[in-house]
């Protein structure tokens, strides 16, 4: 990463100073992000180890891949896509997934630990606004996250597809039956279109753990579990109903039902057919929801603001 | 135009007030002492000037409302709160970098300069740096901001007499010049007493004396009186009086030094000694040492 050029030299106050006057509203936020990804660093590295992980399980299974490419050709037309996508959907899945655990673990703590180290008075002492702070924080699971582990997913993938070429051609077997099963570049375009939608119907979520990380002393988690468990428990009490229950699981899954056709549900997505965006940007949960997150966020930014160390 | 124009500020924590109605104006150009005992509302005083607690009352720093404009201020403002503030996970290139990426003002050579004087390494952690290399990395960093102000709240706390000496000495030496202006507080009144230019007082949230270093020592003088000539002495009215070694130290506000000379050895008092005359006086009980 190069950080953007600082054009611009000031009228020097001694004949070596010479620094830009005016900084581009964009250093800021380049260089809070950056920081944050030198304080987090399991932010890149978890998806590297899942990714890693996974590669090496795969490698392991390439043995049995000759057998299962020569035994292709005797299933149906399905059968024999779902059997190459398999492996490449759960690679892109899993490593998405870490990202947004990584995200939620982040956004537990990114607004408390500077004030429990008290290092939220040396960030203070410099010209970065709360806001700008808040919202670098706020683009590390909601635009870092997504498109490191899309980046992630998709060198994940693109190895596996050489490693399996390679075994297959050392084997005497004509790898095309593989590529030509494999909808490779589909499967990008929906992983593009999925990561996307996750992050925006997620939002709320990390904009209210930031929220309780930059109010909460301690015990984050807690805190930030709370609410949903008592109205949960409340509810039950009162009435016997579930909607709360339901509510917290359409928040959860709200972007796979809503931004995927039914079917997407049941097994690998591989074609654009399944996507539904009309639906997905038309369904109020969305908006609702990132009305809410950028509220949490209104209110991270107050709370940093006033918020001493603990 | 000052540097710090403050008036009637208040700040109360729950029932405790911090500050109580302080008034308070630091020229540009100034290195101003503001001391007290602890909880005496110094640090209270120097977040409201930062723009890190809100507060009741007038305050504008250079020129700016501290509390809505703190990021803006920032550029023209370093502070060094303690110590202990530098992010222990940070590497020292790192915070070069992110200072020098966010800092319109900062030099990222003159703090190469000031690092090339001392053993810390680029790559080290600063969680690795002991006590006094943090402080003075810190100091490096802040020394090579163009501010027009430094704030230095108890900068000194926790190091060992040897850094402590250095750390005023690089101050003055290498950073200060009259057109920037230092506000700093601490209750080892001693090490800064050759420093200052202004001095005050502030012991329950209300300033008690302000004073610049000048009508300091042209106003109050200190007499070891001989025993002989500590009636005569007590009858001039002195602000103050404590026994060193069982001869009656007496201390005086607007006193002719040759009157007092012929009672006995006569000095101008240390801040510390001051303080406890000011401030016993105010409470009417010597308590709350400035020391």
């Amino acid at each position: 990463m190069n950080p953007p050029s600082n054009a611009g030299p000031e009228l020097p106050v001694d004949s070596q100073n010479i620094s830009p006057a005016v900084l581009s509203p964009t250093r800021p936020i380049y260089w809070s992000v950056r920081r944050e990804l030198w304080e987090n660093r399991s932010l890149y590295i978890a998806p590297l180890m899942v990714a890693a992980v996974f590669l090496f399980g795969f490698l392991i299974s390439t043995f049995r891949l000759p057998n299962k490419m020569r035994g292709l050709a005797e299933l149906d037309a399905a059968k024999q896509q779902l059997t190459v996508v398999m492996p490449y959907s759960m690679a892109a899945s899993m490593i998405l997934f870490t990202g947004i655990v990584v995200g939620l673990i982040y956004c537990l703590d990114a607004l408390n630990s500077e004030r429990r180290d008290r290092s939220i008075l040396f960030w203070k002492s410099l010209p970065v606004s709360d806001r700008t702070t808040v919202l670098a924080k706020a683009s590390i699971p909601v635009a870092f996250l997504p498109l490191y582990c899309m980046a992630v997913a998709l060198a994940t993938q693109l190895i596996m597809l050489m490693l399996s070429t390679a075994v297959l051609v050392v084997n005497g077997v004509n790898p095309a039956t593989l590529w030509t099963r494999l909808p490779l570049f589909q499967m990008t375009l929906v992983m593009i279109y999925g990561v996307t939608v996750h992050a925006l119907w997620y939002a709320p979520i990390y904009g209210w753990l930031l929220l309780v990380s930059a109010w909460a002393r301690r015990a984050t988690f807690l805190w930030a579990a709370l609410p949903f468990v008592t109205v949960l428990i409340i509810e039950r009490m009162a009435s016997g109903t579930t909607y709360f229950a339901a509510f917290l699981k359409y928040r959860l899954m709200g972007a796979m039902t809503e931004g995927f056709a039914v079917d997407a549900l049941k097994g690998p997505v591989t074609r654009l057919a399944q996507i539904t965006p009309l639906n997905f940007l038309t369904t109020p949960g969305l908006w609702v929801g990132l009305a809410f997150a950028a509220a949490c966020l209104a209110v991270a930014v107050r709370l940093r603001r006033n918020r001493e160390p603990i | 135009m000052a540097c710090i124009e403050a008036r009637g500020l208040r700040k109360a924590f729950g029932k405790t007030i911090a500050l109580d109605g302080v008034d308070l104006r630091v020229e540009e150009g100034r290195i101003f002492g503001l001391i007290g005992p602890n909880g005496a509302g110094k640090s209270t005083a120097l977040n409201a000037i930062l723009g890190l607690t809100r507060y009741q009352g007038e305050l504008k720093v250079l020129g700016r409302d501290p509390w809505t404009e703190r990021d803006l201020l920032m550029r023209d403002v370093s502070f060094i709160a303690d110590v202990a503030v530098l992010p222990r996970w940070m590497r020292v290139w790192q915070a070069l970098d992110y200072v020098g990426g966010v800092h319109p003002r900062f030099d990222r050579n003159k703090a190469e300069g000031f690092l090339a004087k001392t053993d810390i390494g680029r790559s080290r952690k600063i969680r690795e740096l002991s006590k006094g290399m943090v402080t003075q990395l810190h100091l490096a960093l802040v020394m090579a901001i163009d501010a027009k102000l430094l704030v230095l709240d108890e900068p000194t706390l926790g190091l060992d007499i040897l850094y402590r000496k250095q750390f005023y000495d690089s101050l003055l030496n290498d950073y200060f010049d009259r057109s920037r202006t230092i506000v700093v507080t601490t209750h080892q009144v001693e090490e800064i007493q050759e420093v200052l230019t202004d001095l005050m007082f502030i012991h329950r949230g209300r300033i008690v004396l302000g004073c610049s270093m000048e009508q300091f020592e042209g106003r109050y003088l200190e007499v070891m009186v001989r025993p002989e000539h500590v009636e005569a002495a007590r009858a001039l009215r002195p602000i103050h009086e404590r026994q060193v070694f069982g001869r009656s130290v007496l201390m005086f506000d607007h006193a002719d030094r040759d009157q007092l000379g012929a009672l006995g050895d006569v000095r101008t008092p240390s801040i510390a000694d001051l303080f406890v005359a000011v401030v016993g006086n105010q409470v009417g009980q010597g308590q709350g040492a400035a020391r």
